[in-house]
């Protein structure tokens, strides 16, 4: 089964990483990150601002781009499906495969500016920072690259499996913390920290925005479930459990998804 | 030979598949038939593998095929409308197919010769015609020289000449004792290919045998009255 994982996976590969769509994003990438770094003067500064298009851009790209690559590979998983491959193949293989090639685009999107403007003198880059903000970046996008894929293989309409991504990516991106800010009002009176703390590893773009801003420990950026973060686990193990929870919310939808996949009628 | 037994799928409240047994013979081209929605695609694709069904068994060449995928090295299979990555070649998927199911065993040269596919094997799949695509489809099918054929309206797209060297391409591989099922709402086609017809109707096996019982019993010469004979019946 290994040898056609890596079959799949080297396919799916060759095919997205020939696709027009995946090196306009690199690009896209790229010219913003550059744009937030050449056009400030601070580095730091822009590896903040660099977090925000993590937050917002990367989950919703990592969706849509999925979603696109399912749907218009569907008839060809089809026939490799019709091939003595196992089905567990064709699942990890094409996860895989679009995973790692929408993660190398955002990695090079993001570290080719700050590598330029390191070689070319103009200021000096903080690469610890920069490191984790490639390494939150990438996490984003396998976790919702797993989560496109959980919800193209368990929906055959597209229209629709389109909506309930947007939603996904709307709830865990705007509304969650708005939710989340209430129930801290609303509970104030209440010892609720570690129910705060509990809440916001149930969203990868919190965990997201934590972990960066725990590497930073710039207390003004942190807001009050960072700063929770760092008061009631300390940096390091605040960063392990956040790592931790972002490492499940990639393999529990692919392997919910993988469940799907082995039993759904194509 | 294929044999499906007592063969049941339901989706949701439709059910597509109520306890299908039929039995497809090597050597022979056993035509599928049946109005929209009768379970025709739920039964080959349950044959593929395609769809999981609830109850029931499938045999391949008299082995096993429901979740073993190694029993799908022994079929060829056309899709109704085949669709292949679009950032790759025509000559790129013919190896990734091979690098799947192993070495040829019919000479691929002398199929994309026969299929008139040449010209197109350095062109990216997205600028295939639909018939193209059919061809490379059918190149697929044969290359490996299965034991089965299962062909989905396989001539839909293709032009005349290509319809029609497919069609003797069908009929040599049948006399060389292949098994082919095959599916087609072109009824003079089906006349031309078919040797044995099973008739579904809502889930249910209505008709099967050859085609000289079917023109017996229904008293007509023509397949496609002697088809809508059977309908009528129902």
């Amino acid at each position: 089964m290994r040898g056609a994982v890596y079959k799949i996976f080297k396919y799916t590969l060759f095919d997205l990483l020939r696709s027009r769509w995946l090196g306009s994003y690199a690009i896209l990438v790229g010219l913003m990150t550059a744009g937030l770094l050449y056009l400030g003067d601070d580095p730091t500064q822009a590896a903040v601002s660099v977090l925000n298009l993590v937050i917002l851009v990367v989950p919703l790209v990592s969706l849509v781009l999925g979603l696109m690559y399912h749907y218009a590979n569907r008839d060809f998983a089809l026939l490799v499906l019709t091939q003595p491959v196992p089905r567990g193949s064709v699942y990890w293989g094409q996860l895989l495969g679009l995973g790692l090639s929408l993660t190398g685009a955002y990695l090079s999107g993001v570290a080719v500016p700050f590598a330029a403007y390191g070689a070319l003198g103009m200021g000096e880059v903080d690469w610890p920072t920069v490191g984790m903000l490639l390494f939150v970046g990438a996490m984003v996008t396998l976790v919702f690259s797993s989560l496109a894929l959980f919800v193209g293989v368990s929906n055959d309409e597209r229209v629709r499996a389109l909506g309930i991504a947007i939603a996904v990516w709307f709830v865990l991106t705007f509304v969650y913390d708005s939710l989340l800010l209430a129930f801290i009002i609303l509970a104030q009176a209440y010892p609720i920290d570690r129910w705060v703390i509990g809440i916001s590893m149930l969203n990868p773009v919190d965990l997201a925005r934590v972990l960066v801003l725990l590497h930073l420990d710039t207390a003004a950026l942190m807001g009050y479930t960072g700063a929770l973060f760092r008061k009631f686990l300390g940096t390091g193990l605040g960063t392990a459990t956040a790592v931790l929870a972002l490492v499940l919310w990639t393999v529990v939808p692919a392997v919910l998804a993988g469940r799907v996949f082995a039993r759904k009628d194509f | 030979m294929v044999r499906v037994e007592e063969l049941t799928k339901r989706y949701g409240a439709l059910e597509a598949l109520k306890g299908v047994t039929a039995e497809f013979p090597a050597g022979k081209v056993t035509a599928v038939v049946g109005p929209n929605a009768s379970g025709k695609s739920t039964l080959m694709k349950s044959i593929l593998g395609l769809v999981v069904p609830d109850g029931g068994r499938v045999y391949v060449l008299g082995e096993p095929a429901l979740k073993n995928p190694r029993v799908r090295a022994k079929i060829g299979y056309m899709p109704q409308d085949p669709r292949f990555p679009e950032n790759v070649t025509v000559r790129e998927v013919i190896r990734w197919i091979e690098e799947l199911r192993g070495r040829p065993k019919q000479d691929l040269d002398e199929l994309l010769a026969y299929f008139g596919l040449g010209p197109h094997l350095e062109q990216p799949t997205r600028v295939l015609s639909g018939g193209t695509r059919q061809k490379l489809s059918a190149v697929l099918a044969f290359l490996f020289d299965p034991e089965v054929l299962i062909l989905d309206e396989p001539t839909a797209g293709l032009d005349p000449l290509a319809s029609s060297r497919f069609k003797d391409r069908v009929a040599a591989e049948r006399d060389r004792g292949k098994t082919v099922i095959l599916t087609s709402h072109v009824m003079s086609e089906l006349e031309e290919l078919a040797d044995r017809l099973v008739f579904l109707l809502e889930g249910e096996v209505v008709f099967a045998g050859d085609l000289e019982e079917l023109r017996a019993k229904t008293g007509e010469e023509r397949l496609e009255r002697a088809v809508a004979s059977l309908m009528e019946a129902s």
